[in-house]
């Protein structure tokens, strides 16, 4: 393997989230933590929207939906008495593996932006059913008092253990998509992305490659969403908001799309820039201005954020994986 | 059944508000194949700046024009400045950008007026009812919006079919580089077409304004619903969209008049009450899926593109 400056940033991330655990130990930073284990978890969900939007071209305006069934499941099944992780992640995996069939048997008949819109009025059709869920606090969310149980298998209430296993499942998920999209099923897939009726007409019934693709995506993204049941204890239809898909959408593009490690770039990037857009205008704003007033801009950080997605589509398209590559090219 | 009229005459207000809305979106969309999703932004803005030169001006009609001509102001320089660019680029392109730009509008917002909604009251002359039929009292306000919507539905019907500006309007959706290659500036047509969108997206967020509060995000969800009219109207379509917005504005006002009280008869009553609203904001992407089943392409689609 050659040592280019992409293959270098992904392993100097991968060493990084591998730290994290012992740079908060040393410092107590605890606030670290918290945001890399939702970090990785985000990352796993971009991961999955990764195989369907930059592998498969089917955009998916609607994929935060799977967080929310997954996280869902584990806090009906907790609030029921089912605390078991046995039981809730199957159900959590299996449960947004059967939306994902009949919202991606529907949607994948259409095209183009047809399929965005789509995916957009599913997403809200089951955002409002979550809000109407009266037993599990409607509007107001759930909340999770016991993450999933294990038994003597493993700890999840241990922060760095829980950490551990969203990094391990993560890990999973990229070596999971990458197999499958070198597989003779994901060179379909793509191959349907390219020309989908030149598939069709060689033999290929690429409705189904796709519907299987999408459902395997939903899955994974209802594991993430059991994930970050666990690491919130709390669940709400917020998560479900279509602004929260819009964001993983960010996230794929941001990193650089049909890239292995681009979701994982991208997740990072875009959530640690909303950590930071705030400090650092506050810190340019001081410059100029009083400290109060300063702080007071930095509340309007997304100002910057927004006309920043904008300049990512016109002038990096392979989002920073892309930009990566071409220093390589130079 | 007087009950039940009125909200017929809701739905149909609430209707043609969204057909306002989506016929910005499907014009937009048919003739730039752009998805823009800063629409519903435009909106929220029409709304702000009509609370703001309605009360600058004391004239609920000269604080409506001027607020419309900011927005379209507002509107034209977003597509000059940045939306231009994303002309003939992937949807995805379009969705991320757009999204960046509900980001920014949002925040510019907040930064103008401040995170309290605004209110924006009607004047004496608007807040009075009229008696559509005996026993049923309407008000004036509502109907104005209806006869305004109506008007501008066959102001664009007239505009699209029957003028020269329609004919290249049109001709431009159909082939954009021929159009051009025919001496059209079709920079200027496109600027034109979303300066049009822009007041029409303005004109439904002003006349939302006194019904509702004037808040951050209001265009959000109006806009999800204006998309599920293009839907199953088929995009592109403004015959669709008029079709689709009335439907969906009847459905969904008169689902949540009464599905509280058939939803009592099977829970209780604290249940209804919660369910309902939910169920009632399901009902429509509950007919958008069967549309979509039986019409793949929406009820009105647009043949060849």
């Amino acid at each position: 393997m050659t040592l280019t400056p992409r293959s270098l940033v992904v392993a100097g991330l991968l060493v990084f989230l591998a730290l994290v655990p012992a740079y908060v130990a040393a410092t107590g930073n605890a606030f670290l933590m918290t945001l890399f284990t939702r970090i990785i978890i985000l990352a796993i969900a971009a991961t999955s929207l990764n195989l369907i939007l930059g592998y498969g071209g089917m955009v998916s305006f609607g994929h935060a939906v799977y967080l929310g069934v997954g996280g869902y499941a584990v806090g009906i099944l907790a609030y029921e008495g089912v605390a078991s992780g046995f039981a809730q992640w199957p159900v959590a995996i299996g449960v947004s593996a059967l939306l994902a069939l009949i919202v991606g048997a529907l949607s994948l008949r259409a095209r183009g932006v047809y399929f965005i819109m789509i995916t957009l009025a599913f997403a809200q059709l089951v955002y409002y059913f979550g809000v109407g869920l009266d037993r599990y606090g409607a509007d107001d969310g759930l909340t999770v008092y016991r993450r999933s149980q294990f038994g003597e298998l493993i700890n999840l209430s241990n922060r760095t253990v829980f950490y551990y296993l969203c990094l391990l499942l993560l890990i999973g998920t990229i070596y999971l998509v990458w197999r499958l999209i070198n597989s003779r099923f994901g060179l379909v897939v793509q191959g349907a992305r390219s020309n989908d009726r030149r598939m069709r007409a060689i033999g290929f019934p690429t409705y189904r490659y796709r519907l299987t693709c999408f459902v395997v995506a939903g899955a994974i993204c209802g594991l993430a969403g059991a994930l970050l049941a666990n690491h919130t204890g709390f669940i709400s239809p917020a998560t479900m908001h279509w602004t929260r898909s819009g964001d993983l959408i960010v996230m794929v593009v941001l990193g650089g799309m049909a890239s292995s490690f681009g979701p994982l770039i991208g997740a990072v990037t875009l959530l640690v820039l909303e950590e930071l857009l705030p400090v650092l205008i506050r810190l340019l704003a001081s410059g100029f201005v009083e400290p109060q007033v300063a702080v007071k801009v930095s509340e309007y950080w997304q100002i910057v954020l927004g006309p920043l997605f904008l300049l990512v589509v016109l002038f990096a398209r392979g989002g920073i994986n892309g930009l990566l590559e071409g220093m390589r090219r130079g | 059944m007087l009950l039940f009229l009125e909200q017929c005459l809701n739905g149909l207000q609430f209707g043609l508000l969204l057909f306002l809305l989506a016929a910005g979106l499907t014009l937009v969309f048919g003739i730039m194949d752009l998805v823009n999703l800063a629409h519903g932004s435009l909106y929220m803005v029409g709304a702000y700046f009509a609370a703001t030169f309605v009360a600058l001006t004391d004239s609920f009609l000269l604080g409506a024009v001027l607020a419309l001509g900011a927005t379209v102001v507002v509107g034209m320089a977003v597509e000059v400045v940045a939306l231009r660019r994303l002309y003939g680029r992937d949807h995805l392109d379009h969705v991320l950008g757009t999204f960046g730009l509900i980001l920014f509008f949002n925040e510019a917002v907040r930064i103008v007026w401040g995170p309290a909604g605004l209110t924006l009251r009607l004047p004496d002359w608007l807040s009075t009812s009229v008696r559509v039929l005996p026993g049923l009292d309407y008000p004036t306000y509502r109907i104005a919006i209806i006869v305004t919507a109506l008007a501008v539905a066959l102001f664009l019907y007239v505009l699209v079919m029957r003028t020269r500006i329609g004919m290249l309007i049109r001709a431009g959706a159909s082939n954009r580089e021929m159009t051009g290659a025919l001496g059209i500036n079709i920079g200027l047509l496109y600027t034109l077409v979303f300066g049009l969108g822009a007041a029409l997206a303005a004109l439904a967020g002003l006349m939302q304004a006194p019904i509702q509060t004037v808040q951050i995000g209001m265009g959000e969800n109006i806009l999800i619903l204006a998309f599920v009219v293009i839907i199953i109207g088929g995009i592109g379509s403004i015959r669709g969209a008029f079709i689709a917005a009335i439907m969906v504005g009847l459905i969904d006002t008169i689902g949540r008049a009464f599905l509280p009280d058939l939803l009592r008869l099977v829970l209780s009553s604290r249940g209804a009450s919660t369910v309902a609203p939910a169920l009632s904001s399901m009902l429509i992407y509950l007919v958008m899926a069967i549309v979509l089943v039986v019409r793949p392409a929406g009820l009105f689609p647009v043949s060849s593109k």
